[in-house]
C-alpha cells in the first residue's frame, strides 16, 4: 500500500497533477506540497504527494527502483 | 558516496552488546528488510522484529466482519486498496473477494480520490471507501472527504479504520512481556508527523528511536545508529531519513488530518482496544461517515480465530513460529492478515524464504 516511488511532476493544475517515473505516468494530488513546481520530485502515497525530495536523492532512489524492477 | 554495507555489518558485529531486539513498525520496512535478506546477514545477537505497522494486519477480525456485512448492503459499491480484499474475517475463507464472487460490488482503488470519482459516476449507488492506514494515508483520505463535500458528492462516504502509531506503541510498551530494545521508526509516518513525533520513545521510556528510510542502506544505517545508542547507553531520537523527514513534519498534511478527523478509541489486532488510537470523522463531516450512514457496527468483542497474527504483530511470535505458517496459512490461502498483505510479516517471510 505504501510503496513510495519518487515521481517527477510533469503537469500541475491546482491540486491535481501528473507525475512520471520509469516511463509510467500517474495522476496525483499535490494538496500537501507548498508551491509545487514542474520538475519537482515527490514521494507519493495512495495518490497524494506527501513530500518533495531533493532531485539528486530522487534520481538515486529511482536508480535503485530501476534495478529492483530488473530483478522482479 | 559509496556505501559499504559489509563494513557497517562488521562494525555492528564488533559492538560490545549482548542479545538485542529491535522493532520496525512499518509494513514497507517489513517488506524491504525481507527483500534485502538483511535478517540473515545481521550479527547473530541482533534480532529484528516486525511490530504493528502493517495497516491491514492490525485491523481486527471483528472490523473485517462488519465490512463484509457492509459489502452485502443493497446499492453499495465498496472501494478499498487491493490488500483489503483477501483479508479474512472471523470465518475462515470469508473475505471481500469471496463476497464479490457472491455478488457484492467491490472495487480496488489506488487513491481515495478515485472512490469519490466513482461515486460521481454512479449517483444511484452508495460508494463507500474503506480507509485503512496510519498518519501517512489519513491526510489524503481527509482530502477525499473534503473533495466530496465541496463537489456535493453525497453518495460518497468513508468507513474509517484509520489509526495512529503513537498510542499503539505506548500500548505495546506497556505489555508485561515487552522486550524491545529500540525502535526503527516509520519513515513516511514521520514525513507527516515529523521526527519529533517519536521523541516520546527516548524521553518517556528510555528507548532508542531512529527514523529510517526504505532502501537497504537507509535501514542498515538506522539499525547501526540504534545499536550505537545502546552501546553508549544514551537513548535519543535520531533522524536517519532527513531527505524526506523534517523535525516538524508536513504541516499542510497535519492540518488536513486535524480538520477532518478526531482521535477515538479503536481496536487493534493483538493489542485490543486502545483509547485515542483511531481516527474518526469530526461531527461536521458526519454526512460522509459510513459508520453513521449504515446501521452496521463492528462487534466490541474480539472475534475468535485460529490466527495468531496478533502475537506476530506484537513481536512475541516469529512468522515461522506460528504452527499455521506455510501449512494451513499461505499467501494463496491465507488464514490471517499477516499472510495476506505483501507488507505483512508472514507474507514477507514466506516469499523470501522460498528464495
Amino acid at each position: 500500500m505504501c510503496l513510495a516511488v519518487p515521481l517527477k511532476l510533469i503537469e500541475i493544475d491546482g491540486n491535481n497533477a501528473v507525475g512520471e517515473s520509469l516511463g509510467m505516468r500517474r495522476p496525483l494530488r499535490v494538496d500537501f506540497i507548498e508551491e509545487p513546481k514542474l520538475g519537482d520530485y515527490v514521494i507519493v502515497h495512495a495518490g497524494f504527494a506527501i513530500e518533495r525530495l531533493p532531485e539528486k536523492q530522487a534520481l538515486e532512489d529511482l536508480e535503485s527502483w530501476e534495478e529492483l524492477r530488473d530483478v522482479l | 558516496m559509496s556505501f559499504d554495507a559489509g563494513r557497517i555489518l562488521e562494525t555492528m558485529a564488533a559492538l560490545p552488546l549482548g542479545r538485542v531486539q529491535l522493532m520496525e513498525v512499518c509494513g514497507t520496512h517489513t517488506m524491504s528488510i525481507a527483500r534485502s535478506g538483511l535478517k540473515s546477514v545481521l550479527p547473530e545477537n541482533v534480532k529484528l522484529l516486525s511490530g504493528p505497522g502493517c495497516p491491514v494486519c492490525v485491523t481486527p477480525a471483528e472490523q473485517i466482519d462488519a465490512v463484509l456485512e457492509l459489502a452485502m448492503e443493497k446499492d453499495v459499491i465498496l472501494t478499498s486498496y487491493g490488500d483489503m480484499l483477501r483479508v479474512p474475517g472471523s470465518r475462515p475463507g470469508d473475505s471481500l473477494l469471496r463476497r464479490k464472487a457472491l455478488g457484492a460490488r467491490v472495487e480496488i482503488v489506488y487513491s481515495p480520490i478515485d472512490a469519490v470519482e466513482l461515486a460521481r459516476k454512479h449517483p444511484d449507488r452508495q460508494v463507500v471507501f474503506l480507509g485503512v492506514g496510519f498518519e501517512t494515508t489519513a491526510p489524503g483520505t481527509a482530502a477525499a472527504v473534503l473533495t466530496a463535500q465541496e463537489q456535493g458528492v453525497k453518495n460518497f462516504s468513508l468507513w474509517s479504520m484509520l489509526k495512529t502509531v503513537e498510542p499503539a506503541l505506548r500500548a505495546l510498551i506497556a505489555q508485561e512481556d515487552f522486550a524491545v530494545d529500540g525502535f526503527l521508526c516509520p519513515g513516511h509516518v514521520a514525513t507527516i508527523i515529523g521526527a519529533e513525533g517519536f521523541r516520546f520513545l527516548p524521553e518517556e521510556y528510555g528507548l532508542p528511536a531512529v527514523v529510517g528510510g526504505f532502501e537497504t542502506e537507509d535501514i542498515l544505517t538506522a539499525l547501526y545508529l540504534l545499536l550505537k545508542q545502546l552501546v553508549e547507553g544514551e537513548p535519543k531520537l535520531q533522524n536517519a531519513y532527513p531527505r524526506a523527514v523534517s523535525q516538524e513534519g508536513n504541516r499542510l498534511a497535519q492540518r488536513m488530518l486535524q480538520r477532518c478527523f478526531e482521535a477515538r478509541e479503536d481496536s487493534w489486532r493483538g493489542l485490543g482496544r486502545i483509547p485515542g488510537s483511531g481516527l474518526g470523522l469530526r461531527e461536521e463531516f458526519s454526512d460522509f461517515d459510513a459508520q453513521k450512514r449504515f446501521s452496521i457496527q463492528a462487534s466490541s468483542e474480539p472475534a475468535p480465530t485460529a490466527c495468531r497474527c496478533g502475537e506476530v504483530i506484537c513481536g512475541r511470535l516469529s512468522p515461522e513460529g506460528c504452527p499455521l505458517f506455510g501449512k494451513r496459512c499461505t499467501p494463496e490461502d491465507p488464514v490471517g492478515p499477516c499472510m495476506v498483505s505483501s507488507e505483512g510479516a508472514c507474507a514477507a517471510a514466506y516469499k523470501y524464504q522460498q528464495g
